[in-house]
Parts: C-alpha cells; structure tokens; sequence
C-alpha cells in the first residue's frame, strides 16, 4: 500500500468528516434524483426513422433491407463504396457475404496489415435513434476496437431489433456487458479545430455506411 | 398600500431623478410612499468584493429600518438579487456570533416583502399598464441580476410595451453583461472597457435615442461610454420613463431630466 | 518540439495585467468571439431539443456531490475493479509525483519493447491534466519525446503555445496562422489554407506515428467505480487510435472524475457532449476496462492526481469546483473569457471554471487575481451541465483572499482594504453617510467640467479610480441627493402636482 495512497485517501476522510462504506454510498446512490426521461417517447417506426434522419446528419449513407436481401445490399453498398479489400471479425456468417470481393478475417493483423484494408464490415451490439450512434464492442460480431478504427469505410450492419431510442436505454441494455472494450460511433471523426469549421475524418473511418436489416420483431 | 423605498446608496447620491420617479409612478398609482430615513446600503459592493465582515453590521441595521414594512421596493435589482441570495446566511453567521436572536427569522419573513421596482409593478400590483407616455425610440439592456437572479423574464419589457407612444428597438446579444460587475469595473478596467465597447455598439445599432434598465449601475457603465463618445444617446432607468405620461415631461428633479 | 513556456499560475501576470494585454490582440479577439457565437449557437439549438434537459442537469449535479461525499469509497472501488482485470493503479499526491511515475512507467515501457524498438517516444491524447502537471516538458527533460495527436494540441505543440480553451484549445488560431506552421513544421510548402487541405495534412502527418508507436499517454474524462472502467470522449479518432493500437496505455485521471457506476453515464454523456460541442453525441466515445485479452494494449496502468483536489474538496462551500465535467460551456458563454481569450487566465483551465479551480488548486498562493476575474453575471451558472454555482464559489474565494490580505498587520498596507473599512463604518451610520455624500459633493468640484449641454461630468479621477475616467465618463453628483430632496418635499408638503393624475 503506497504512501501517496494512505495520505490521499486520509485527506478525503478528513474532508468528508466520515470514512465512505459501500453499504452507505450503495443506499444513497439509489436515492439519487433521475427525472429525466428514460422511456421511449416515439413508435418503432418513428425510431427507426429517425435514426436513420440522425445518421444522414452525419454524412452516413443509410439503407433499409429485408433480412433475405442483405447479400444483394452489401453487394451494392460495397460496389458503391469502391472497395475490395474487406476486414471482417470472426464472427461474421459466410452465408450473407457476397462474391467478388476479398474478405480477411482479422486474426490479430498488425496496424499496418489493417492499414491495408479498403474497409471493414461489423454489426453493432446496439444503436441509439435520438443520438444517431452505433455501439460497438469486442465481440466476434464486431471485432476488436482497431479493426473498426484504421480502414477508411466501416459498413455496419445493424439489425431493428437492436434499435432503442435514448441514451438512458441504451446504458440499460449495455449493463451487463459493461465492462468490455466498448465504442459509441456518432458519424465520422470530426474535428472544429480550425476556425470551428466542421471537417470530417481526421482519424478514424471518413466513410460511415449503415445497412438497417429489418427483423419481423419491428414491425 | 403603503410602499417604503430603499433608494440604495448608490441611487441616492447619484441617481436621485430614479427615486423621484419612483415615487412618482407609486403616488399616481394611488399608494403611499414612505422613506425609512435611516437606510443607507445594503452590503452588496463589501459582501461581493470579498468584505464579507465588513457587509455583516450592514444587515441588522437594513431589517431595524424596514421590518414594520408592508412591502419594500427598490429601483435596484442587483441589491435586491443581494438580500435574496446572501441576507439569509448572513442573518445565520450574525446570530452564531451572538446578540442577533431571531434575525433569520426577521429576515425570512421581510425578503417576502421586498421588491426589485418593475417585479413590484408586475408581480405584486398585476400591471403592465401604468398611464406612461414617452415617444420615443427605447432599447432596453437586461441587467443580469435582474435577468438571472431575479428571473424578471418579461416583466420590464411588458411595462415598458405599454407605454404610449413608445418604440422600443431590439438589443442584439441584449443578455451579455455590460461590464460593470461593480468593483470589477475599476479592477479590471480594461476588460470592463472591452465589454461596454461591445455593448455600447449594440446600442448605438438600434438607432435608439434611449438606453434603459431596471439598474442604474448598468446604465452609469453604457452611460460613461456613449457620453464619453458624445453619441447624443442617453441612458434613463426604467422609473422615469414610466414617470412620463402626456402632463408630466420630468422636467423637474434634482438630475436634470428629459428636457 | 517542445511545448514552449507553460502556463504556469505560480508565474503568470495578475489577470488585469495579462488581460490587458490579450485585449490588445485583435486577432485573438475577433477569434476568440467567432468560435464561441457559434458553439454558444450549436449549444443552444441541441439543448432546445431536450424538454428534460433541467433534469438531466439536477441529476448530474446529485451525482458529482453524491461521488465527492463518498470519493474514498468510490476510488477503493475504481482501483480493485481495474486491478481485477489487468489494470495497474498508482497514486500521486502532486504534479511531481505524477511525473516521476508516468516518467518511470515509460521507461518501463521502453525496455519492454527491447531492442528493435528503443526509440523514446510516447503518443499523447488531448488531456487538460497533463497540462495542469507540465507533464510534456517533464517527458523531454527526461529525453522522451511525447507527439500530440488532438489537431488543436498538435497545433500547439507545433507552434510552442498554450492551449486557449479546454475543448477547443487553439481556437486563438486562423487557418492562414495554422497554415504557415504545417508548411513549416511538417515540410509542406504547397500547402493550402482550408480546413480540408489542413486537417488532411494533419492526418497524414500522425497516421504514421499511430501505426508506430507502441505507449501511449492519455487522460479521462471518467472513471467507473463500479466497473473499473475508464470512458474517454472525443472527436476526431486519435483518441481510438492511442487507446487501441499501442501496447502499453498510461491513463493519468484527476480524482475527481471518479463516477459511482456505469449507469450514471446516461446523464454525463447526454450532457457533456450538448455542452461541449453542440452535438447530441460527440463522434466517438471509448469505455474499456482494464487489460483486455486479444483487443488493446497488453500494459495497463492508472494513475490518480491529487494536486490540491482534496484541499478543494475540504472547503465545504467551494467543494461543488470538482464536480466540473470539462465541458467549456462556462467558457463559451463568459462575457470576460469572451474579450481575452484562455491565455489571460495563465493556467491551463481558464474561464469561469479556471477562475475558480486554478486559485483553490494553488491553494490561493497563487492566482489570487482569477476570482476577480468576473463580473459576477452568472452566465456560466446558466449553462453549466452539473450547475455549478460558480459565482458563489467566486464570492466565497474572494473572501478567502480578502481574510488573508488583510490578516493582522498586513491590512495596514492595503489601501483597497483600509478604503472598504472606512466605507463601512460610513454606511453603518446615517449621519457619517450623510457627511460622505456632501464631502463627495465637494471633492468633485475640481474635477467637473460641463458638457455641450450645461451638464456637469468628469472625465479625469485621479489615482486607483482612473480606470473608470480612462475610458468612461462619469456623471457628476447631482447637488441634491434623493433623500435631501425628499425632506425638502415633505417640509413643503406635497405639491398638487404629483398626487393629481388619478391611476388607470
């Protein structure tokens, strides 16, 4: 046990006149006050409507899809994107991959091997509607953090199910996973640094395309 | 109703024409006016400068002069905002010391009884209208304290909306503080410059001939600058606009008045 | 690339003085007010849209008090959950503490690494806390070179400056000033002057160095008790790229950022990032806890600062200075921060929030001029996401100061203090008031000139109250005062006049 930590941790006794416990921050921390809104306000439909209204405020490009035709709209997506060279975490299905492009699994590529990468292609844990954020965590769906960072076009594909409108929400379904590396995407990097003019992509993808695979569960 | 005025020490020996106006509304709204002759300051400019002791004695004397009271208006509202946001813990630290028993409780019961002038008019009269008549082009600056810590909202601008005549000119950034911040305009002069420049050229953009406020420390500080620059634009606090009607052209007083 | 001088509070001009002379800089000003009007405006618009956005700033403030109450329950906490899961915690009482271990951990790192990779170099994410310790000069001192990697702080680092804002920190700077230094310091004479062309530069510039090198320092904006967590909020990607790719991670974290749990940053980054920058969320935010198997650094180390915190928080009625998220709305809204720019405040953290953090951190040895520093408009109170009373804690320090200032003999040397002293015993009774007010009358005379109009004004005072007259006028003291007047009316009786209009 430091110095520096016994003479720190005195200190703040001594201020607070009393020696914190965890039963008594435990019971004053549920009387805190949060009358701030958590539920959801709109309909499923408005949800996903607005984020995907959210998502083009950011420059992301934005498409719906039936979960029979996401081959067909990563096709297009991809083609689009002018990419070939695609990095994809372990998890993602062969099955809705399509052909004519090159898909390396990452399996622990260095910087420069996924500076190598055209783009990269993860689904989310989750997005937030209100904010136009997609969550990210390490997970074999999603990858880990480097993969979704250094190629210059992410394509996520997020599922309606795992749409939920605020922040207070999203926090709920994050708790259990809560401890792992965890990223909250809200559009391409962005910097106002030079004259607080708006510049998108310093670091980090500059392209950001969103597939929105609609589930039966959100209709 | 019976009104006592704290003209505040600053109003008294340099805005008396304020005071006059005050009186002058209240009477020819049909109330009687008194003036508890021993007042002299709140403790505003000690207690914000740091003279915190110094403020303390300052406070006792304030309740002995105004505790009988039926309401308590002054044309002030930073030392309004002074009273409401400090007198209580200043009456606890007075009555710790010892020798001030009661006096929060004093205190509680007059600052429900005490007014900034245009929340007097607004709030505890009900009015907007208040016989005025002045014809002229007026841009009106929200003191913070009265913006903020009073929160009087749009009680200023709906009285001063009701006067005949009036028109009123819309202030850009008209919330940004003037400069004056009390002892900040001479302990930090420059920066207290820099802001006024920066008001006193949103004044002069409305192209009105009047500057008014519900403080007369705001409008000594917009003052100094359009005068000093010999702009013809004047500044007058809100009372003695309200003060004009069709009769009365203020004319009269100690401080000049609208000629 | 050193970071040129620092803003040191110890050795900074009083703020009139520095003030002054920002105010002379008119290319800061124009600058400095461009960006603020328009952050103020983004702020503004995203707020609007939140009808619970009073609750969300009630609940944020009951959580940053509820965490100061408990802060040793709650670090206890922070440090077993990170060391739970690889995470390293150290401890510094001070700046000099702070450094010694952040400079001995690099080190480590360094050897780590062995041989084909020996160079001395360390990525820096943006952090104010760094800042607060002089942390970069230390680092060269000790033959180790930091790259910064936020664009403003590159910008500065570059141009051997001091950072201006908290989020914004080169916002002193144009594009034709940004411009000169990348073609310069980055050898890119063709170099273009729009915002695209220069943070493309920037880009390149750093890309190559995240790819390269392996340690990497960083502050927090939070730290999660509950989980051991870390939470780092940012824009522009270099903060993903330093947290990710290195693989030893040193985090140094104000004990004041510690909060209870995961769930409390609902609130936090639903109102920082409205705050901060305008947006409903801020590009990227990145939670991580400790070490993690196969994703991010495999070294892990946290290091807490005290530096004066828990000197803050023993003063019960200034304690509410550390719940401060780091957001600058109090900044971008300061009518004072507004005309000078950050510079003036000589310390890292300016504003209204460094007015009154820099002077408790100092422990009111140095700084005594920053809580002056305000016209107490309460602007910044307005918009503060966890409604930090800041004109209070600046009232209350300005007492502190007084106390010290006028303790025993000193007060004899203080004519501001003897001049409030007299002034009181005045205003204590009406008589002497009385006799003041007509001394005034006198004492003026020679001072008064008539304008155009007849009026009598001054426009000279001498001495201490020269600042006024140097840029203002000063109307002259009537010849009656208020209440002279009214005793004259009431020996008068009332005249027919004023009690014959009948009220509407």
């Amino acid at each position: 046990m430091s110095d520096a930590r016994t003479a720190i941790l005195r200190r703040i006794v001594e201020a607070n006149s009393s020696q914190g416990t965890a039963e008594a921050a435990a019971e004053s921390w549920e009387l805190l006050p949060r009358d701030y809104s958590v539920v959801s306000q709109r309909s499923r439909a408005d949800v996903l409507e607005l984020l995907q209204d959210r998502l083009r405020d950011y420059d992301a490009a934005v498409v719906r899809c039936e979960p029979a035709l996401l081959t067909m709209t990563l096709n297009a997506t991809l083609t689009a994107a002018r990419v070939h060279r695609i990095g994809i975490p372990q998890g993602l299905q062969e099955l809705i991959l399509p052909a004519g492009f090159e898909f390396v699994i990452d399996e622990g590529m260095s910087p420069s091997e996924l500076d190598g990468l055209d783009a990269v292609l993860t689904g989310c844990i989750l997005a937030i509607a209100e904010t136009g954020t997609l969550v990210l965590q390490s997970t074999i769906d999603h990858g880990r953090r480097a993969l979704t960072l250094v190629p210059d076009v992410h394509v996520c594909l997020v599922r309606s199910a795992d749409v939920v409108e605020t922040v207070p929400q999203a926090f709920a379904r994050l708790q259990p996973t809560a401890t792992m590396p965890t990223t909250f995407v809200s559009g391409p990097s962005a910097t106002a640094d030079i004259e607080m003019t708006r510049v998108k992509g310093v670091h980090g993808p500059r392209f950001l395309h969103v597939i929105l695979i609609h589930d039966d569960a959100a209709t | 109703m019976r009104i006592a005025l704290f003209i505040t020490c600053y109003n008294d020996t340099l805005f008396p024409e304020t005071g006059i106006a005050v009186v002058r509304v209240l009477e020819r709204l049909g109330h009687e006016v008194e003036f508890p002759a021993g007042q002299t300051c709140c403790g505003q400019m000690h207690y914000n400068t740091g003279y915190q002791d110094e403020a303390l004695p300052l406070l006792p004397r304030f309740v002995q002069q105004f505790r009988s009271a039926e309401a308590v208006v002054v044309p002030s509202s930073s030392c309004v905002a002074m009273m409401r946001e400090h007198y209580p813990a200043m009456a606890r630290r007075l009555e710790q010391a010892g020798g001030h028993d009661g006096l929060s409780g004093d205190v509680e019961s007059l600052l429900g009884r005490i007014y900034e002038f245009s929340e007097l008019l607004t709030r505890r009269l009900g009015l907007s209208d208040v016989g005025a008549y002045f014809p002229h082009r007026v841009a009106y600056h929200p003191s913070c304290h009265g913006l903020r810590s009073l929160g009087l909202g749009d009680g200023p601008l709906s009285l001063l909306r009701s006067v005949r005549g009036i028109e009123l000119a819309d202030l850009r950034d008209a919330e940004e503080c003037c400069g004056f911040g009390g002892t900040f305009a001479i302990k930090n002069a420059a920066v207290s410059s820099a802001m006024l420049s920066e008001k006193s050229r949103a004044v002069l953009d409305t192209g009105a001939e009047i500057c008014t406020a519900t403080d007369n420390s705001c409008l000594m500080q917009i003052n100094g600058a359009l005068h000093r620059k010999r702009t013809g634009v004047r500044t007058m606090h809100l009372a003695e606009i309200l003060a004009c009607t069709q009769a009365y052209k203020n004319a009269e007083g100690p401080g000049g008045g609208f000629p | 690339m050193s970071t040129g001088t620092a803003l040191d509070p110890r050795t900074a001009p009083p703020f009139p003085i520095a003030a002054a002379r920002s105010l002379e800089d008119s290319q800061l000003r124009k600058n400095v007010r461009h960006a603020t009007d328009v952050i103020q405006g983004k702020r503004a618009r995203v707020v609007s849209e939140m009808p619970d956005w009073e609750a969300l700033r009630i609940s944020g403030e009951a959580i940053r008090r509820h965490t100061m109450k408990h802060l040793d329950e709650y670090l206890r906490q922070f440090e077993e959950n990170c060391a739970r899961v690889g995470g390293v915690v150290h401890w510094a009482r001070d700046g000099a503490e702070a450094r010694a271990l952040v400079i001995r951990l690099v080190e480590e790192a360094v050897e780590n690494e062995g041989p084909h990779n020996s160079l001395r170099e360390v990525l820096k994410i943006k952090s104010m806390t760094t800042e607060e310790i002089q942390l970069n000069q230390a680092l060269e001192f000790a033959g180790i070179r930091p790259y910064e990697t936020d664009l403003a702080e590159l910008i500065i680092q570059l141009g051997h400056d001091q950072p201006s804002h908290i989020v914004v920190p080169a916002l002193h700077k144009n594009r034709q000033q940004i411009r000169e230094l990348f073609r310069k310091e980055m050898d890119l004479p063709e170099l273009g002057e729009s915002p695209e062309e220069l943070a493309e530069a920037a880009r390149r510039f750093l890309r190559t160095r995240f790819l390269r090198v392996p340690i990497a320092i960083s502050g927090a904006n939070f730290l999660i008790a509950e989980t051991g967590g870390v939470c780092i909020v940012e824009s522009e990607g270099n903060g993903r790229m330093c947290l990710t790719l290195p693989r030893t991670l040193i985090t140094l974290a104000g004990i004041d950022k510690v909060l209870p749990r995961f769930r409390d940053l609902e609130v936090l980054l639903q109102t920082l990032p409205r705050s901060a920058t305008g947006e409903r969320m801020n590009p990227y935010n990145s939670m991580w806890t400790g070490v993690q198997r196969a994703d991010g650094p495999k070294q892990f180390h946290v290091v807490l600062l005290d530096n004066g915190r828990t000197d803050v928080l023993a003063d019960i009625e200034a304690r509410q200075t550390l719940h401060c998220i780091r957001c600058g709305a109090c900044q971008n809204v300061c009518p004072v921060y507004r005309e000078t720019g950050g510079h003036a405040y000589g310390s890292v953290y300016a504003g209204p929030i460094g007015a009154i953090l820099t002077p408790q951190l100092q422990r009111l040895q140095h700084a005594r001029s920053l809580p002056y520093a305000s016209s107490l408009c309460g602007a910044c109170y307005e918009v503060c996401p966890v409604k930090i009373n800041i004109p209070e804690v600046l009232i209350h320090l300005r007492n502190k100061v007084v106390r010290r200032d006028t303790a025993g003999l000193r007060v004899l040397g203080n004519p501001e203090a003897l001049a409030m002293k007299a002034a009181s015993t005045i205003f204590r009774s009406e008589r002497r008031f009385r006799a003041a007010q007509r001394l005034g009358r006198l004492a003026q005379r020679p001072l008064e000139r008539k304008d155009a109009k007849g009026e009598p004004w001054v426009s000279s005072l001498p001495g201490f109250f020269g600042g006024w007259t140097a840029t203002r006028d000063l109307r002259a003291m009537p010849k009656q005062t208020f209440r002279e007047w009214w005793e004259n009316r009431s020996r008068n009786n009332r005249d027919a006049k004023y009690s014959a209009e009948a009220p509407r």
